[in-house]
């Protein structure tokens, strides 16, 4: 049995396939990226004799990355503005304690502790936002200092001592999607689930082809979108059936969905939104974004906090999974997060990345660390691996844009016909006027 | 006495760039002990063929040949230029701010004893070069507790200790002021009787005509002529016509007739360096804009141009003293970017790429980026709107690019500006400052680039244009101010501006200050 190799099919499929990732200078790396996953995922499969891709091992991959996940999506935000943040470790544990205590010593109802925990994440996100936006230290110096203060912060307030939490609220990292009605064998929770993402899955296709044609560019070929949906429904529907036929009791885990619903709310954010668009601007050359008009004070603080916030979220869930907080809590996650970032196709200098691409990212890290675990490889040997793939990703990054070129796979996704729509003799500069000429007013919202 | 021996001598040296040729057998000779200035206007080639002589271009990236103190040269790099005792001083001094007089000095030449450096013997050269410059501050000093002047001095005592045969200064007192400036020459008159050749840019006729034995013009990357001083009677018109004697071709669109209302009006601006306090960088400055009117600011580098431009954009330089603005007979505010764009001002900066773009954006990202607003609801970027105006802009500004989703580092320059300028049209402005607006882009996009100036115009916005290009300005403004030293000297309209006077008022305060 030999690994099987992921070809490209068609250049055109290809490059809307990168399109999921959104069109941008970085999404041939991140479709490469996407495909070394593919075929991590399927050495693994075949080294470990089927243990990866089975139910009980994919349900625990999703629960123990996926705090990780959730701090990359905050961190790739704070990088493509040309930061970093080191506290986010530190931050999660130090949230993960003062929540344990807010159940245990005041008694604090779990929905009630969330809040709280949320609301500290955000104190602690302006803090640290106040001083890189409004003073102008250096995140790496500020953050530095953060990933000190609320380590000592956490083992301050606890006594280094662990604080267990009550099950209501471990449900938010330990929990999964229950089950009702007919005994099918499969979770009917996590079937459902799986159905609403099929149909997401299409109507989301739909309604890019509709943007598209209104456009007005060249559309892909129906049969692109339908090969594409194919592959895509495939996907799910074998992933629904894997997370659906665990162990009894298991199925989907909750830390899972909420780390879904942040990847399309921030999706959304950072692809949408003037907030999104502005963090990409002062990134990519903060000289040009404040001559634009960007308040770029507020998006470096608001780009920090939600870092904070982020933290906060992931620390209760590992909280949760763990029914317990401790001063170890968090040690290292950073590292994690950071790696993620970059081997999603992030740049260093900011001003590029994607939540999508980082989330790939630490999808390798985690099939990786699992992987390798279920092969028997110590702890040591396999922080050897992880830092070879974070510096080869990065490296192959680097050189091909010397090169001259987005990356290897990016050559296959460029467009085809670029020539028909280059000069157009036709159009004249006089007719300029349209909407300028009209007398100045300024829009309103 | 025999001749004068020549220590320089360039022989038809040609340089070419992708497009352009920035030197085309341009010949300069320059006798032992002289100071030799080399004049042009911007752009003529005066600091690329320094360029080439000091070995910045290494030999083998030009044609041509340079022979120095009687030898071929090959110079492969600063290093080996310096070596043979040729140093250039550039306009931004390349000192260290952070360490002592004496540390700038010995940089990258220290005096070693066993491997270390000798301290002891490195002050006290350095005391002794000081003495040789006039400074007589403490070696110890950090350069940046220094003013401007007293750096020069350093630099040029740097060269003395790297025993300097022919010295380069590329506009030595544009920074510098009167006292300062006439030091510093002082200081080159003295090299001068110790036998240092000089060779000096300036754009300060009346230092270059002070001071020179012998002058060389460039004009296009050409050598026009060498005049010797004391031979042909020099004086600054007899430069200037030297420098801008060429037959404008008919490049520029026609002017519209009907300009309106003065509608924008500013006052006694005056602006601080951002860094020195003493340092005025716009004194006192009042223009007016008329409503389909094209205004051109001409002034040298430094003169105060962009400094002032940038200050009125939302504070965006240095710090603000005093001035009002008026628009529509109303005072307004601009204390930050969004305010000014809320009061329909666009700004057009020199530098694209390092002010005007996000070079990682495509063309769609940045045409919208100064008024997200326009095309967002709420705060959700429409998408589709968003595509809609880029491609709006594409056809009316023709730029060239297969798609608008292309990203703008892949334009070439006069594309990209064109990027920039539906950047800010589309902000609906009614004021727009364009500053340096054909910087580095061809003749073709620059004829291009005047006639969307002129439409701009023709729909009843004022236009600011800065520019270092005399033609360009002559050819599209409708009235020009002069600047110099961050004071306004002039004020003419089109009909009474040519390139001689503006030039006189750009070089020299003494003009008669004409205010609307």
């Amino acid at each position: 049995m030999s690994a099987p190799r992921v070809e490209p099919k068609k250049s055109g499929g290809i490059r809307d396939l990168g399109k999921m990732f959104g069109a941008g200078q970085s999404s041939g790396r991140q479709i490469g990226i996407l495909g070394a996953l593919v075929v991590i995922i399927v050495f693994f499969q075949i080294a470990t004799g089927g243990l990866t891709l089975d139910p009980i091992n994919l349900i625990n991959l999703v629960n123990q990355n996926a705090y990780v996940l959730i701090l990359a999506i905050g961190m790739v935000m704070v990088i493509i503005a040309g930061h970093i943040d080191l506290s986010v470790g530190s931050v999660a544990a130090f949230t993960g304690i003062i929540v344990a205590i807010s159940m245990q010593s005041w008694h604090f109802p779990p929905a009630l502790a969330i809040l709280f925990g949320l609301v500290v994440g955000a104190i602690i996100g302006a803090w640290q936002g106040f001083w890189v936006a409004y003073v102008g230290v250096p995140a790496f110096i500020v953050t530095l200092a953060g990933m000190l203060i609320f380590r000592g912060g956490n083992q301050f307030v606890g006594s280094s001592q662990s604080i267990p939490v009550p099950d209501a609220f471990a449900f938010i990292g330990n929990g999964f999607i229950g089950d009702f009605g007919p005994n099918t064998n499969y979770s009917n929770g996590t079937l459902i689930l799986g159905l609403l993402v099929a149909i997401a899955v299409i109507w989301q296709e739909i309604r890019s082809r509709r943007t598209q044609s209104k456009m007005g560019s060249d559309k892909a070929p129906v049969w692109v979108s339908i090969v594409k949906l194919v592959i895509l429904e495939a996907v799910v529907i074998y992933a629904t059936l894997l997370f659906a036929g665990g162990r009894v009791g298991t199925s989907y885990p909750i830390s899972g969905i909420i780390l879904g619903v942040l990847v399309l709310l921030y999706s959304f954010i950072t692809r949408n939104t003037t907030f999104g668009r502005h963090i990409y601007a002062v990134g990519g050359n903060w000289h040009a974004a404040e001559l634009s008009g960007v308040k770029i004070r507020r998006i470096n603080f608001l780009v920090m906090m939600n870092m904070s916030i982020l933290a906060a979220l992931a620390g209760m869930i590992a909280v949760g999974r763990s029914v317990a907080s401790g001063p170890g809590d968090g040690v290292g996650w950073e590292l994690d997060a950071i790696a993620a970032v970059f081997i999603g196709g992030a740049a260093v200098s900011g001003g590029i990345g994607t939540i999508v691409g980082s989330i790939v990212g630490g999808l390798v890290i985690a099939v990786l660390n699992n992987g390798l675990q279920l092969l028997g490889v110590g702890v040591d040997r396999v922080q050897i691996i992880k830092g070879l793939v974070l510096l080869i990703a990065v490296g192959v990054d680097v050189y091909s844009k010397k090169q001259g070129r987005p990356s290897i796979i990016g050559r296959f996704t460029r467009s085809r016909d670029i020539n028909a729509a280059l000069d157009r003799p036709d159009i004249t500069p006089t007719n300029s006027a349209e909407e300028t000429s009209r007398p100045p007013a300024t829009t309103p919202n | 006495m025999a001749i004068e021996p020549t220590i320089l001598e360039m022989r038809t040296i040609t340089k070419e760039f992708p497009g352009v040729k920035a030197l085309d057998r341009v010949s300069l000779s320059v006798k032992a002990g002289e100071i030799h200035s080399i004049c042009g206007e911007n752009g003529a080639g005066k600091s690329t063929l320094m360029k080439v002589l000091s070995g910045v271009y290494p030999y083998g990236t030009y044609e041509g040949e340079i022979v120095y103190q009687g030898e071929v040269s090959r110079f492969k790099d600063i290093r080996s230029s310096e070596a043979a005792g040729i140093v250039i001083i550039h306009q931004e001094l390349a000192l260290i701010p952070e360490l002592s007089i004496t540390e700038n000095i010995f940089l990258g030449n220290e005096p070693r004893r066993f491997g270390t450096i000798n301290w002891v013997e490195a002050k006290r050269l350095a005391i002794d070069l000081l003495a040789r410059v006039g400074l007589e501050d403490d070696p110890d000093t950090q350069i940046k507790n220094l003013g401007v002047g007293k750096q020069q001095l350093v630099e040029i005592a740097k060269a003395l200790n790297k025993s300097v045969k022919l010295l380069i200064l590329d506009e030595p007192t544009a920074a510098l002021n009167q006292a300062d400036s006439q030091h510093l020459l002082d200081l080159i008159l003295g090299l001068k009787g110790r036998g240092i050749a000089s060779i000096m840019i300036s754009h300060k006729l009346n230092e270059i005509e002070q001071i020179s034995d012998s002058i060389t013009i460039l004009r296009d990357g050409k050598t026009i002529e060498t005049l010797d001083v004391k031979i042909d009677g020099v004086n600054e018109d007899r430069i200037i016509r030297g420098m801008v004697g060429r037959t404008l071709e008919n490049r520029f669109p026609d002017r519209n007739s009907d300009i309106g209302e003065v509608f924008f009006e500013v006052k006694n601006w005056t602006v601080q360096h951002p860094l020195t306090s003493e340092r005025m960088v716009v004194k006192n400055s009042s223009f007016t804009v008329r409503r389909g009117e094209v205004v051109g600011f001409a002034g040298l580098m430094g003169a105060g141009r962009t400094e002032l431009a940038m200050s009125l954009f939302g504070r965006s330089y240095g710090t603000f003293i005093s001035g009002q603005v008026f628009k529509d007979g109303k005072e307004i505010q601009l204390r930050n970017v969004s305010e000014a764009i809320d009061h329909g001002i666009a700004y057009v900066s020199e530098d694209r790429k390092a002010l005007g773009l996000n070079l990682l954006d495509d063309i769609q990202d940045s045409v919208v980026a100064a008024k997200l607003s326009k095309i967002s609801r709420g705060q959700v970027i429409d998408k589709v709107a968003e595509h809609h105006v880029a491609e709006k802009y594409r056809k009316s500004l023709r730029i060239k690019t297969p798609t608008v989703q292309e990203g703008v580092n892949k334009l070439s320059g006069g594309n990209q500006q064109k990027v920039v300028l539906a950047k800010w049209m589309f902000t609906d402005p009614d004021l727009l400052i364009l500053d340096e607006p054909t910087r580095g882009i061809d003749v073709g996009a620059k004829t291009e680039i005047y006639g969307i100036i002129r439409d701009l115009a023709a729909q009843g916005k004022g236009v600011i244009m800065i520019s270092s290009e005399l033609p360009e300005l002559l050819g599209v403004s409708d009235r020009i101010y002069t600047i110099f030293e961050g004071t306004i000297t002039n004020n003419l309209t089109a009909d009474e501006a040519d390139p001689e006077t503006l030039l006189k008022s750009m070089t020299s305060a003494k003009k008669k200050v004409t205010q609307p």
